[in-house]
């Protein structure tokens, strides 16, 4: 240290002739390691932080911890089987990312699903988007140290995951879409349950909003700390909660509505401030409107098969029909045998959901295979972290678990 | 929903014989390379495409009628009316450069450099074209189709740091 303070003082006593004298910005600037594993990541991603004090002045992401390849693996696994891939990206919600894989891949086939098919995933997508956003803003909340708002979330969470393993067996990673329809219809029991979870859920949200919405320490953390204007959201590609924080009206339910999404009547969640505040809002705002649309979705729940029939050669027949009749029995055979399956036309195409992050869509090409010639996933977590340095120059170290939180970086769907 | 006429026809004014096809709703145009930054331009200045959705790239080593060998993908929607295009470039083997388009969207700055990485195609006035995923010692592109699922032995041959040595 006093070296530098002599060459300091050595060149402001003697500055170089012509030259004004250069600092090395090593001098004063602290670099600080953030990651790849510290608590307020929550998943495994780094961050180098330059520090001036307490300030930030650039923060440069490196990421690829958990880089596993899924696109790779999108070319080699058949349309069924990758659907356990999709799982494992964002893993907080599942079910969204199996609606958006298939959804893809059904629009690459040309088909058109049964309505019973359509709502219920149209019902696994809203609680996997109630879910991801109970993970989200309960961890800005812990962050933050609100850990009583973490537990409320977290408690929701545990009635989601129950409602999962009563209709696909698995609680965390779900595969429950299958090409044409679903893995297994729903039963009594899950409508019962997911109608226990909307009598319950309110008074959840209430309390949560009663804990953080009016409490100073949280309010003084969050407000005007790390704010993304409307130009700024578009020109990055940010979608979703994040880009409705920031004055965007882009809600794919609503512009583009995919499934059943015309039938019910919701709100577009919205705010102008685009601060991690707005972002916290609109998330618990939109919580509200999915209990709107489950509720609707539950009581008008389309009787009828779940998956398409048997002429389309796509979905599993039925059981009963593979034992009583000759078509079932061949089609089931077709569809099982390796050298078989379906005929997938020689195309591409994109197709593109609401996830609780934002758009996620898959961009598939065809080849006449069982497998997809190339699987490409647009990542709303790839596209949203690329916004972090923006975001976070500027304000202090404490900001960026704030901002970490407020853009609900999930880094297994961040590196695939 | 597909692109209007309007954005066709103002494709068109500057493309001549633009090809152009429909799939399932989603309309696709091929761009030749010369004049991607051009169509980039228009479509968001004038048409109102101010999303760009993503930048991906298929390789198309074996694939049946295959144009080239790497096929660019842009995907744009206009968050206004909603409309939404692909754009295709083709590149090949020999020369895989292509204009950049993070002077137009800054969104495209990661997107493009997940495409290097994965496929090495080099984007001509990108800011900080590094890898991204992948380690910056790795050597291959391994989204390309002649690289093999397992890999070449790149993760056997990763430096290992000891405790005691580090």
């Amino acid at each position: 240290m006093s070296e530098t303070i002599n060459t300091l003082d050595a060149a402001i006593a003697a500055p170089p002739a012509g030259a004004p004298p250069q600092l090395d910005e090593q001098d004063y600037l602290w670099t600080l390691n953030f990651g790849p594993q510290h608590p307020a990541t929550h998943t495994t991603l780094r961050l180098v932080l330059k520090l001036d004090g307490e300030r930030v002045v650039d923060a440069i992401p490196d990421i690829g911890y958990l880089h596993s390849g899924f696109e790779k693996l999108g070319e080699h696994l058949d349309y069924n089987q990758y659907v356990t891939i999709t799982d494992r990206m964002n893993y907080i919600s599942p079910m969204a990312n199996n609606v958006a894989w298939h959804g893809a891949v059904e629009k690459l086939l040309g088909l058109e699903l049964t309505p019973r098919a359509k709502y219920l995933r149209v019902i696994v997508s809203e609680l996997a988007r109630i879910s991801d956003h109970l993970l989200c803003n309960g961890a800005v909340g812990l962050d933050l140290g609100a850990f009583t708002f973490f537990l409320y979330a977290f408690n929701q969470r545990e009635a989601i995951y129950d409602i999962f393993e009563t209709v696909c067996g698995a609680r965390f990673t779900n595969s429950y879409t299958r090409v044409g329809g679903l893995m297994h219809d729903a039963t009594p029991l899950f409508v019962e349950k997911v109608r226990a979870f909307l009598r319950a859920f309110p008074k959840t949200l209430d309390d949560m909003d009663r804990l953080l919405n009016r409490n100073r320490i949280f309010m003084d953390r969050v407000k005007g700390v790390g704010i993304l204007t409307k130009e700024e959201a578009n020109g990055r590609s940010c979608t979703g909660p994040i880009a409705r924080a920031s004055g965007v009206t882009r809600d794919l339910r609503k512009d583009e509505p995919y499934l059943a999404y015309r039938d019910f009547d919701f709100n577009v969640c919205c705010a102008t401030a685009g601060d991690c505040l707005a972002r916290y809002l609109v998330r618990m705002a939109e919580m509200r409107e999915s209990l709107k649309i489950v509720t609707q979705a539950i009581e008008n729940l389309p009787s009828g098969p779940v998956n398409v029939g048997i002429d389309q050669r796509t979905a599993l027949p039925q059981k009963r029909q593979v034992y009583s009749t000759i078509e079932g029995l061949i089609s089931h055979f077709e569809l099982v045998m390796s050298n078989r399956g379906f005929e997938v036309p020689h195309e591409e195409t994109y197709a593109a959901i609401e996830s609780p992050n934002g758009e996620l869509g898959f961009y598939i090409v065809g080849d006449g295979n069982d497998t997809a010639y190339r699987a490409r996933c647009r990542p709303p977590s790839y596209i949203h972290f690329a916004v972090f340095p923006h975001l976070i120059r500027g304000h202090t170290l404490s900001d960026v678990v704030a901002v970490l939180g407020s853009l609900n970086i999930i880094a297994a769907e961040l590196d695939r | 929903m597909p692109a209007t006429n309007e954005t066709l026809t103002a494709l068109e004014a500057v493309l001549q014989g633009l090809e152009t096809s429909e799939f399932r709703g989603d309309t696709r145009a091929t761009v030749p390379r010369e004049s991607l930054a051009e169509v980039l331009r228009l479509l968001r200045d004038r048409r109102g495409f101010d999303l760009l959705v993503d930048v991906t790239c298929v390789d198309y080593l074996n694939y049946r009628d295959a144009r080239d060998r790497f096929g660019l993908v842009y995907l744009l929607a206009n968050t206004t009316t909603n409309e939404r295009i692909t754009l295709r470039v083709y590149v090949g083997e020999s020369d895989p450069t292509i204009p950049s388009a993070v002077p137009l969207w800054e969104g495209a700055n990661w997107l493009e450099r997940e495409v290097y990485d994965m496929f090495g195609i080099v984007f001509e006035g990108h800011p900080d074209l590094r890898r991204i995923l992948l380690p910056d010692e790795f050597t291959a592109f391994p989204l390309r189709k002649d690289y093999p699922l397992q890999g070449r032995g790149e993760r056997h041959n990763f430096p290992v740091l000891r405790r005691e040595e580090g």
